[in-house]
């Protein structure tokens, strides 16, 4: 039997949960079950049963957030499970190590691909932060997979969808979280599909407008380089790059950026990579698909002003 | 604490891709693990105790165990094995914190060269303690540890009871540089070597690729920007 963890974000299954499903019902031949901590909003399941889940299990009576409590209830709600996919989010990041130890499992992390089961279970995983790919064969009888997300396609699968609940009782936490702070309305970068990032190329924070601007029009998520958020010109949450996050949307743009190979190393897997940059000699070219050699700030209002074109 | 490629290095594989080509490759404390380490002795400043280092590794390790020594660590333990995978290390991990009376194990988010992420949370798990990953702030008052952590779209603040595992996320602190008295002090500092533990394997490296290169780029004149808008839109179909 395969299961996903199905994160549960404020009530919503988000588009990595989706993948999730999608990866497990391709390789499932028995249906796949799905584990949600606390109740989905209405017509959620339902998501759940358009990629394949057969059965979605809501686990009740934890209040809060805590590794070792969401692990344990997890790994108690496997029963017949061998394999588990989940997203590598951060919340993936804290419980898929977790569960692992608990079902004795092998765990993968920052998988990109569908397995190959032709010679036992092997998966593809990013390494060397975007410089490399390995191939690792996943030995134990139960395995936990956490896929990157935008790493695998969505495959619709209808399905009925059972719905179960299940109670467990909250062990006294060791974790208290005090204080929660989310930025309402904006796409998560990790999750974003269109990125439009900026780098000491912008001379400042207040010329960040137009970098939002172009954002807002694309649908797309913000980020900067290291030294931006550095110097606070940025919040730290949107530094990419080998020590800030590694990103994997359909676009990247990158406005004002060198290059350096620990920023490329955060970004060089995005399918799309567009380059805008003053200096023809900007080692960002290398790894670019598009790109024009210009100033920013000339540049950045034409596109704005083609991109609104384009939505009419 | 792990130790990796410097980040500039150009990442290659030999023995037909089945191994990383560390010809010429400059190895270097995992940069998360720096801050972990500043902020173990920041913490031990202020709340008193001591500082190990734990790496598993073989003896080429040495050389980076005795700078994080030159940071500050009081001792390191070196587990002499190859760290093959992230399961294996935090397996090796546990049976050494299990012996030692500690109070916190910090680790890093990830290691850069692996990039697993699993060691804070297995450490949790195999000890049966609180784990609380990507923390940009730590502290320990009162016996309590205080942290902010990374969630999905924001942050949040938390407390937990001691002893606790936690993983070091970039803006947690500026990582310290040994300085000379440091680098003096580390050489008679103790590296005791101690040999694994069993352990069931969890997998395999079968081989490795590097991502397919890019083709050459395709420039749009800066007077007609638009162009770049369209070919997005109906070249690449991706807005
Ligand atoms: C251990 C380590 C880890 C690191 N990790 C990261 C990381 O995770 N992420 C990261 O980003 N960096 C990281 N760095 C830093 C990295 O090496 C670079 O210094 C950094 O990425 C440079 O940022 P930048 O491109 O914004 O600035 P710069 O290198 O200063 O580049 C600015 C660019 O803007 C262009 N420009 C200037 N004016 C204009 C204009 N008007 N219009 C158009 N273009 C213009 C310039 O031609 C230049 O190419 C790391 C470094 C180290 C040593």
């Amino acid at each position: 039997m395969t299961g996903i963890y199905a994160e549960n974000s404020e009530g919503i299954f988000k588009k990595s949960v989706l993948e999730a499903a999608s990866y497990a019902s391709q390789i499932s031949t028995d249906g796949v079950t799905a584990i949600c901590i606390g109740s989905p909003n209405d017509g959620e399941a339902d998501k759940l049963a358009k990629y394949g889940i057969t059965k979605l299990i809501i686990v009740e009576g934890l209040t809060a957030f805590d590794a070792q409590n969401y692990g344990k209830a997890i790994a108690a709600s496997l029963t017949g499970i061998k394999t588990l996919i989940m997203a590598n989010t951060y919340e993936g990041k804290a419980l898929a190590p977790r569960i692992a130890v608990l079902m004795n499992a092998s765990l993968a992390t920052n998988v990109v691909a569908l397995p190959d089961t032709s010679n036992g279970f092997v998966v593809k995983r990013g390494v060397f932060s975007g410089k490399g790919f390995a191939h690792v064969q996943l030995s134990r009888d139960n395995k936990i997979v956490a896929i990157t997300p935008n790493s695998i396609e969505l495959k619709e699968n209808q399905v009925s969808i059972a719905v179960e609940k299940a109670t467990v009782s909250e062990a006294g936490n060791l974790t208290k979280i005090t204080a929660s702070n989310k930025a309402a309305g904006k796409i998560p970068l990790t999750e974003a599909e269109i990125v439009v990032s900026a780098g000491r190329g912008m001379k400042g924070p207040e010329n960040w407008g137009m970098v939002e601007e172009l954002a807002s029009l694309l649908g797309a998520a913000t980020a900067c380089s290291k030294p931006v958020s550095d110097m606070e010109w940025r919040p730290h949450s949107e530094h990419v790059g080998q020590t800030g996050i590694t990103i994997k949307p359909n676009l990247y743009i990158a406005i004002g950026i060198s290059g350096a190979i620990q920023h490329l190393a955060g970004v060089s897997s995005s399918k799309v990579i567009v380059v805008i940059n003053k200096d023809p000699e900007a080692p960002f070219f290398k790894a670019a698909d598009y790109g024009i050699v210009g100033d920013a700030f000339e540049v950045l209002p034409q596109l704005i002003a083609a991109a609104k074109a384009a939505q009419n | 604490m792990s130790v990796v490629p410097d980040t500039t290095t150009k990442i290659t594989f030999t023995d037909n891709n089945t191994k990383f080509n560390t010809a010429g490759v400059q190895f270097i404390i995992n940069p998360y693990d720096e801050l972990s380490l500043t902020k173990a002795l920041e913490i031990t400043e202020k709340a008193g105790g001591s500082v190990t280092v734990a790496t598993v590794g073989l003896a080429e390790a040495d050389a980076v165990i005795r700078k994080a020594l030159a940071i500050g660590a009081n001792d390191a333990i070196r587990i002499n094995a190859n760290p093959s995978d992230g399961q294996f290390v935090a397996e090796q991990l546990a049976a050494i914190a299990q012996q030692g009376g500690y109070d916190m194990v910090l680790t890093g988010r990830e290691s850069i060269d692996y990039n697993g992420g699993q060691v804070c949370g297995l450490l949790g798990a195999l000890l049966n303690w609180p784990s609380v990953n990507v923390c940009t702030k730590m502290d320990v008052i009162d016996g309590k540890a205080h942290f902010e952590r990374d969630i999905d779209g924001g942050r949040e603040t938390i407390e937990a009871v001691l002893p606790v595992v936690a993983s070091a996320q970039k803006d947690l602190c500026e990582p310290r540089i040994p300085n000379m008295k440091g680098i003096m002090a580390a050489r008679t500092k103790p590296l005791t070597v101690v040999e694994p533990i069993a352990v069931d394997g969890f997998g395999q490296y079968n081989g490795f690729e590097n991502p397919i290169a890019k083709q050459a780029v395709k420039l749009f004149d800066a007077q007609n920007a638009a162009q770049l808008i369209d070919a997005l839109k109906n070249e690449a179909k991706i807005i």
